[in-house]
């Protein structure tokens, strides 16, 4: 992963100053509590959800078994419907993919439907570079564009912004992007949606190169998959003469039935209804091979791995492919409420987040190493992941690679990393206690030593001690050693 | 070596770990609920109407003077027409028929006020209509640029309960578009707002009596 949010402060930094930020928190309590209570009734009307669940986790868990075959299918499907198959093994390789197929079709405005995989390798930048201008057209994208900002979230980026700031933003930006804001625009959400709708229809009518990602991708017959509501997906996948899709490795799937359950669990996991407004599905350039006007004449789909494989070598952390990019971890975690997307300095925030960047990015940096730590460890995340991925379970798993290294899986080949830079206390203290374990006599004393000297107890910890008791009190020596205490009270009986 | 072969090796290589392959159950419900089809209908029509669509029932004889007062209370002036769409349908219109053709360029199709189609299928339990590209529904982007779309749902013939039914009943091959109510935004604040840039409103007309 690349640019916009390299160079961010590590979690606990972030999430300190984003806590503090009572505006940001009102907005983000709002929005997650509304979304979490909505969610649960949609679920409820299913009385199969938890066979909903099992089987899409299976799906997954099979095609990840699998995933060199369904790869090897899938572009054969693709390729017999007219598309054209590219593969990216990491970040660069997609942007100059995807640059040279804008560049070649001769048009410098590329019109782009929501994608977390595009955010992830920043290919708006890129293009930019290459002197091509993306137009991020789903409208929380819009705000976060505008207002040259960051998403904050999976479904709903511009969740931390609240309807008057998003107001100022197309006030103050549109005209610089192309159609101004009407003049006297109002902060009420019709209002709002109406200036974008005008903003953007001009760009849909215009654009002759669209840029998408997929929430799925059928192995068996080709076909792409995009969930969408207002139907800016739609004119993007519709309208322009070429359309390029980014999509990560893991959005496979073998069948068009296995579609019947992501189907039903997408939607009622991430915007909580029975149904999202648009669902697009084009396989190649169908029958007619954009002949007759209808859709793109030329289908370019661009497969990612950019980690995903490395993800995958991982025993444990590669449950975390199966993820469908729903977002309801996000909207229960009390982590995530309270500190709000940006913390995370990462495209894919909250408890998803926290597992799978340091995994595609791997652990070398400060805020990486710091996102497995980014966690409660309070399980509601993994009660409501729709693909039943035990995010505790891997927060564990990375919580031990991070203190004290061990084998990962790097671009493909195996290594053995040390423990991260911050943990060296950690490890001073676990090798003192294996020190003090491993001899009896010298724990007994120093017990002793500190019941007596219980009254000289300190309230804060010197030297590299101190960052743990500035959030916790250091806890209370007993009177006794337990050790003295049993063989008084039962030493004689055992 | 290229990518493909490199991502290919990194996968063989992170699965020879022998990774558990499970079987998958497929024990989930092919349908939640047990229905008449008069109950069905009603099942899509309220779900259709709770994202806000505007839902319709009539039968053969009743459908034309239908769509021309839907038609004449919205003002339009102008109507879309797909190829495979019964003439009959439009009898009564006043407004104007614009075809679908592939010259027609988009800032035209911008202009017209109206469209009218025909579905593949509907999904009661989600509130979903679902065009194929088929007979009377025209190209993709005809039912995505004017602001107004008129969809006619065959009632029982073309309405199943639920998604697991569908599927079965579609092809893959052809392009397929999932409508469920009209365009819709919950980027601000989580307030819904219908209609962004698809059409902002959506008919459905349930038409009963047998197909022609």
């Amino acid at each position: 992963m690349t640019g916009t949010f390299m160079g961010m402060p590590a979690f606990p930094e972030a999430a300190r100053e984003a806590v503090g930020d009572g505006a940001l928190r009102a907005n983000l309590r709002r929005a997650t509590h509304t979304i979490r209570d909505k969610r649960a009734r949609a679920v409820a009307e299913l009385a199969d959800w938890d066979r909903l669940r099992a089987a899409g986790k299976a799906v997954k868990d099979h095609t990840l078994r699998h995933l060199d075959r369904y790869l090897l299918r899938l572009e054969e499907s693709v390729t017999a419907a007219g598309g054209t198959v590219h593969w990216a093994a990491d970040a660069d390789e997609a942007n100059r993919i995807v640059t040279g197929l804008v560049l070649a079709t001769g048009h410098r405005e590329v019109v782009k439907v929501k994608s977390m995989a595009t955010q992830e390798i920043g290919l708006n930048e890129a293009l930019e570079a290459a002197g091509i201008a993306a137009y991020e057209t789903d409208l929380a994208e819009l705000i976060v564009q505008l207002g040259h900002d960051r998403p904050s979230h999976i479904l709903v980026p511009a969740i931390h912004r609240n309807r008057a700031e998003i107001r100022d933003i197309f006030e103050a930006e549109m005209g610089s992007w192309g159609l101004p804001a009407p003049d006297g625009l109002g902060d009420d959400p019709r209002e709002l949606a109406e200036a974008a709708r005008l903003h953007l229809r001009e760009k849909f009518l215009r654009a002759k190169v669209g840029v998408c990602g997929a929430n799925f991708m059928v192995a068996e017959t080709g076909t792409m998959v995009v969930f969408e509501s207002e139907g800016n997906g739609r004119m993007c996948l519709t309208l322009p003469e070429t359309l390029i899709s980014v999509v990560g490795i893991e959005k496979v799937v073998p069948t068009f039935r296995d579609l019947e359950i992501f189907l039903q669990t997408l939607p009622r996991s991430s915007t909580a209804e029975r149904m999202n407004p648009y669902t697009t599905m084009w396989t190649g350039l169908g029958p007619s091979r954009g002949a007759d006007g209808d859709g793109p004449s030329a289908f370019h789909l661009v497969l990612l791995d950019n980690g995903r494989t490395d993800t995958l070598a991982d025993a444990v952390g590669r449950q975390a492919l199966r993820c469908i990019r729903c977002s309801a971890c996000l909207n229960v975690c009390p982590v995530y409420e309270r500190a709000g997307g940006h913390a995370y300095g990462s495209v894919y925030p909250g408890p998803i987040g926290a597992i799978l960047s340091p995994q595609l990015r791997g652990t070398g940096s400060e805020i990486d190493a710091s996102l497995p730590y980014a966690s409660t460890l309070c399980g509601a995340c993994y009660e409501v992941c729709p693909v039943a991925i035990d995010i505790p379970e891997v927060l564990v798993h990375l919580r031990e690679r991070v203190a004290q290294g061990g084998p990962v899986t790097r671009e493909g080949i195996r290594v053995r990393i040390r423990p991260a830079h911050g943990h060296t206390a950690e490890r001073a203290a676990m090798r003192a206690a294996r020190l003090l374990l491993d001899h009896p006599g010298a724990l007994r004393a120093g017990e002793r030593l500190l019941a007596r000297a219980r009254r000289l107890r300190p309230r804060r910890l010197p030297g590299p001690g101190r960052a743990w008791t500035d959030t916790r009190d250091l806890p209370e020596p007993p009177p006794q050693p337990f050790r003295d205490w049993w063989a008084r009270e039962r030493g004689g009986r055992a | 070596m290229s990518s493909r072969d490199r991502i290919l090796g990194r996968i063989r290589r992170a699965v020879a770990d022998g990774a558990p392959d499970p079987a998958i159950p497929r024990d989930y419900l092919p349908v939640h609920g047990t229905r008449t089809p008069a109950e069905t209908a009603d099942l899509l029509a309220a779900h259709l109407s709770e994202y806000r669509a505007k839902v319709h029932r009539t039968d053969e004889d009743g459908l034309a003077p239908l769509l021309m007062r839907l038609l004449a209370e919205r003002g339009a002036r102008t109507v879309l027409v797909p190829p495979g769409l019964p003439p009959n349908w439009l009898a009564g219109a006043d407004a104007t028929r614009v075809h679908d053709r592939a010259a027609s360029t988009l800032y035209e199709l911008d202009a017209v006020d109206s469209v009218v189609t025909g579905c593949a299928l509907a999904i009661a339990e989600t509130g979903t209509i679902v065009l194929d590209g088929g007979p009377g529904q025209g190209r993709r982007r005809i039912t995505l640029i004017p602001d107004h779309h008129i969809c006619v749902v065959r009632v029982p013939d073309q309405v199943v309960d639920s998604v697991p039914q569908a599927l079965p009943l579609l092809d893959p091959t052809r392009p397929l578009t999932w409508i469920s109510g009209p365009s819709a935004t919950s980027d601000i604040e989580l307030d819904r707002v219908e209609g962004v840039h698809g059409p902002r409103t959506l008919e459905v007309v349930l038409l009963t009596g047998p197909a022609e």
